[in-house]
């Protein structure tokens, strides 16, 4: 169905190909995952099949593509529309027109198909997505697992042979995961679409994959092959696969339930022992430093309550209004120094909500905040960088600079820090990030840390961060993890919204859950996340009953 | 044809099977909303009558309170009401600071006049401030409030992009790219948001004109690469392809759409100069035909088609006519009873609501018991 001949991008001004040396065939009707760690070439490579590489991206495209026996290099993508259905990362920036209904015709009515046609189509669509019940709301109102839903149902409707996704569930909370990808084996089983997908969370995807194309690292050539085999050898691979690699286990499983079958030596071999203890929140708050002595004579005249603050951050009872809807009822939440907490829950729960009115860029319609003993919406901004600091969901919205130099010097600025401290930090945090970057040109890990750095120069005792892990590579959530664990240690609170359960299950002391705005749970991790089906990470599933969190704790056991 | 929807409504959550059920509670065709609503305001154009005038907007604001669908656009109506306001607040302060010259009698009060040089003579800042100026400011303040009030309508029911939808296919190429320019607007402002609470983030004040100055080129950067992102997304769905015609039939459409556009000119000039009275109308007319028929080849280049295109039934016809009737009936009645429908203010009398016009003026509600907006399906939720 998709053949690459010998196929190498580079783009302009590029010394190197970004791509080199692809020579693939995907069979017709087969879900083939392109898996690799970022900068690998991913994006590029399912650009050329959709004709957006070369054709919209620039570059030289050495080699032949051909799609459905159409070759991209004589085909501009409008031209392959009737073939391939692209959906690219970010849905927003795929929609055409403002209600579901039309968005989902559009693409039908560029290819000139009859009424009757596009009409039964729609219907069918609607039903297919489980859309029926919103056809007529405006898409700017919808949950991130709607649009992407509405994305692909608008690919999907003349019929594409092909679907090309790039990160389609990265977004996503694990429910509304699943049912993307429900839909997407649907159409592999029902219509015999080729489908080509590039996925981060591998956790999510591996299980319903036919075969795998692997880009083991930048310019090197794919290998596509059965998802087993490669996994034995991949630099990137999904909890479940690193246990089985742990235990041994040949071929390697890669579904929970094909793991769990082959667990029970494993069980065993666990039954005496217990996950290794130090993951409980510390006791006793660690020492921070203290705001000068005329932060803390205001903070007192604002709370005299708050003289000797035991928590970093206390929210008793808030509630937010947002228009109409009601984004927060009845939230209480108290954050301990030292402590990691993981806000999880379902897209629109109101985890990002809740995170702004840590940093007053929500202001509570009822109820108190109290971070560092100030109320966040009415303190100054340059006192509350000292207090907290929030990485959000698009870390650059965080940077202004031209280069990464000049961001560090203004965060020093900003923060009235020793020049140079962020630079430091950006150092420590990652080393190899050169000053004279722009920050656009960073990796999606390298801007991450950026950012965190810019909000760690004020070194404020409470850091939140909103969605971390989106776009990242196991290396690079793997540095996270150590970065953010370093911090606790060293006193800060910390609270992350995140869909991401491996995330929370390694790093988090407690879990709290929201739903329709409210808090549904809040515990230590083993016992919140350990009850539910879609918030259990992979290696809970598996050595079930027994309480293990993380491949890590699993190894530390063994050993 | 006034029948409720409800029915049609049940039948979208049937599957696919009775597809046609719904097309019986067809909408109004957005082009007879905007004749409807642009007739109401060239009828306030004809009067300055305040009772007629606010007759008027009670009538458009009562019918898209009936009328409007369940759409973010509807919303657009309060926001045209408050730039209406703001108009008339502004023709007021300005008979006020800046005088009038309406002669009158009844001075209210005297404002400080400030002494202006020889040259600016004219121009009077303060002074006597009459009813008779005060009054005249309000009537003609009323007027272009009104006309704004009905256009604020027309986009509350049916959104501009509904319209551009229905133009000819050689135009709607182009129509599209307007339609996307249309949204490009409200993302900025939601970037301008976001990217000034990131700089709370950065502990700098997010308020002010420097903040404001400071997040433009990053937002400016996010819009352009949106804009690249969605040309992208538009071309890999088809936008833009063109069917293969025939070179002849090319030619003709080039020679139908330029040839028609020279008659136009010609005929124009023929029209506007003395000499060329005879030859004038008929060029025009042929240039028009020319240029009509060279625009419907031209839409056969485009292989696109319509989804549930907006058809223009008999209630549009009537909602059409409706507001036609109101603009054609105070037009007449400004020609026959002038003086009722501009009330004067010199010398200051009550104006009285003539029985005819105002009549006329309630045709205008017709619309709100054919066309009633469908009741929402479903409880908005949070995004």
């Amino acid at each position: 169905m998709i053949r690459f001949e010998n196929v190498s991008v580079t783009y302009d001004g590029a010394a190197d190909p970004t791509v080199r040396g692809v020579d693939l065939t995907i069979p017709e009707g087969e879900l083939v995952l392109l898996a690799g760690p970022s900068g690998a070439g991913k994006s590029t490579l399912l650009g050329t099949v959709s004709g957006l590489v070369p054709h919209f991206t620039g570059g030289t495209l050495r080699g032949r593509v051909t799609v459905d026996g159409r070759d991209t290099r004589t085909h501009k993508p409008r031209e392959l529309a009737d073939v391939v259905g692209t959906v690219g990362q970010d849905p927003l920036s795929h929609f055409v027109t403002d209600t579901v209904e039309e968005e989902l015709a559009y693409g039908m009515e560029s290819l000139g198909l009859a009424p009757a046609v596009m009409r039964r189509r729609v219907e069918e669509t609607l039903d297919l997505l489980g859309l029926a019940d919103l056809r007529d709301r405006p898409i700017a109102t919808l949950s991130g697992g709607q649009q992407q839903r509405v994305a692909i149902g608008s690919v999907l409707t003349p019929h594409p042979r092909v679907l090309v996704l790039d990160e389609p569930t990265s977004a996503l909370d694990p429910a509304a995961a699943e049912e993307v990808l429900a839909v997407l084996l649907r159409l592999v089983h029902d219509l015999g679409t080729t489908v080509l997908l590039a996925e981060h969370r591998l956790e999510r995807v591996l299980q319903y994959a036919d075969q795998v194309a692997l880009l083991p690292a930048p310019g090197a050539a794919p290998v596509l092959g059965d998802p087993a085999d490669l996994m034995a050898v991949s630099p990137v691979y999904p909890p479940v696969v690193d246990l089985g690699r742990l235990a041994g286990w040949s071929p390697l499983p890669l579904t929970v339930r094909d793991a769990r079958r082959r667990a029970g030596a494993l069980r065993e071999r666990l039954r005496d022992r217990t996950p290794p203890a130090g993951r409980e929140a510390p006791e006793v708050p660690a020492p921070l430093p203290r705001p000068p002595a005329v932060h803390r004579w205001r903070r007192r005249r604002a709370d005299p309550a708050a003289a000797a603050p035991a928590a970093v951050a206390e929210v008793r009872s808030l509630a937010v209004r947002r228009g109409r809807v009601q984004a927060l009822r009845r939230v209480g939440l108290t954050v301990a120094p030292g402590e990691t907490v993981a806000l999880m829950g379902r897209n629109g729960a109101g985890k990002s909500t809740l995170l702004g009115t840590l940093v007053g860029l929500v202001e509570p319609s009822a109820g108190t905040v109290r971070v560092g003993g100030a109320v966040p919406h009415r303190t100054a901004p340059r006192e509350l960088v000292r207090r907290v600091g929030l990485v959000p969901q698009e870390p650059r919205d965080l940077l202004y600079a031209d280069t990464v130099a000049a961001e560090c010097a203004a965060a020093d600025r900003d923060a009235d820090a020793e020049p140079g401290t962020c630079r430091a930090l950006v150092s420590e945090l990652l080393p190899g990030i050169a000053d004279d970057v722009h920050p656009r040109d960073l990796s999606e890990g390298q801007r991450l840390t950026l950012a965190l750095a810019v909000v760690l120069t004020a070194r404020p005792p409470l850091l939140l961060l909103d969605e971390p892990t989106r776009g990242l590579d196991y290396a690079a959530k793997a540095r996270l993890v150590v970065v953010l664990r370093e911090l606790a240690s060293a006193g800060h609170a910390i609270v992350l919204a995140t869909h991401d359960v491996e995330l929370a299950a390694e790093l988090a002391h407690r879990v709290v859950l929201l739903a329709e705005g409210e808090v549904i749970a809040d515990g230590p991790t083993p016992e919140v996340v350990v009850s539910s089906p879609s918030y259990a990470p992979q290696v809970t599933k598996i050595l079930a009953p027994q309480p293990w969190l993380t491949v890590a704790q699993v190894r530390e056991a063994l050993r | 044809m006034t029948d409720h929807p409800s029915a049609a409504d049940r039948s979208d959550h049937l599957p696919a099977r009775h597809p046609r059920t719904s097309h019986d509670a067809r909408p109004v065709h957005p082009a007879a909303w905007w004749l409807w609503s642009l007739s109401l305001g060239t009828a306030a154009t004809r009067t300055t009558n305040p009772l007629l005038l606010a007759l008027l907007v009670a009538t458009s604001a009562y019918v898209v309170q009936a009328s409007r669908p369940h759409t973010p656009w509807s919303r657009s109506y309060s926001a045209f009401v408050k730039l209406a306001v703001t108009v008339l607040l502004v023709r007021l302060v300005f008979a006020v600071a800046l005088g009038s010259p309406i002669p009158g009698t009844h001075t209210l009060v005297t404002l400080p006049e400030v002494p202006l040089p020889r040259w600016a003579q004219g121009i009077r800042i303060g002074g006597d401030l009459t009813a008779e100026a005060l009054l005249f400011a309000l009537y003609d303040g009323l007027k272009l409030a009104t006309l704004l009030v009905c256009v604020g309508a027309a986009n509350a029911l049916a959104s501009p992009t509904r319209l551009l939808k229905t133009l000819p296919g050689a135009l709607y190429e182009t129509g599209v790219a307007v339609v996307v320019a249309l949204t490009f607007a409200p993302h900025l402002i939601a970037d301008v948001h976001r990217l000034r609470a990131a700089r709370r983030l950065r502990g700098r004040p997010d308020r002010g004109l420097r903040g404001l100055l400071q997040v433009g080129l990053p937002v400016l950067e996010g819009a352009l690469e949106r804009s690249v992102a969605l040309a992208a997304a538009m071309d890999a769905r088809g936008y833009g392809r063109t069917a293969d015609l025939p070179a002849a039939l090319r030619r003709t459409t080039t020679a139908l759409t330029l040839g028609g556009l020279l008659g136009v000119c010609a005929g124009t000039y023929g029209l506007l100069t003395a000499e060329g009275g005879t030859y004038g109308v008929p060029v025009l007319l042929a240039g028009v035909a020319a240029a009509l028929a060279g625009l419907w080849l031209g839409g056969r280049r485009s292989p696109r088609t319509r989804y549930r295109p907006d058809t223009w039934n008999a209630r549009s016809c009537l909602v059409a006519a409706s507001g036609t009737a109101v603009a054609a009936l105070l037009t007449a009645a400004a020609a026959s009873d002038p003086a009722a429908l501009h009330p004067g203010v010199v010398p200051l009398v009550a104006p009285v609501l003539p029985l005819g016009p105002a009549a006329a003026v309630l045709l205008g509600l017709l619309p709100a018991f054919l066309a009633p907006a469908k009741p929402p399906r479903h409880k908005e939720q949070p995004s």
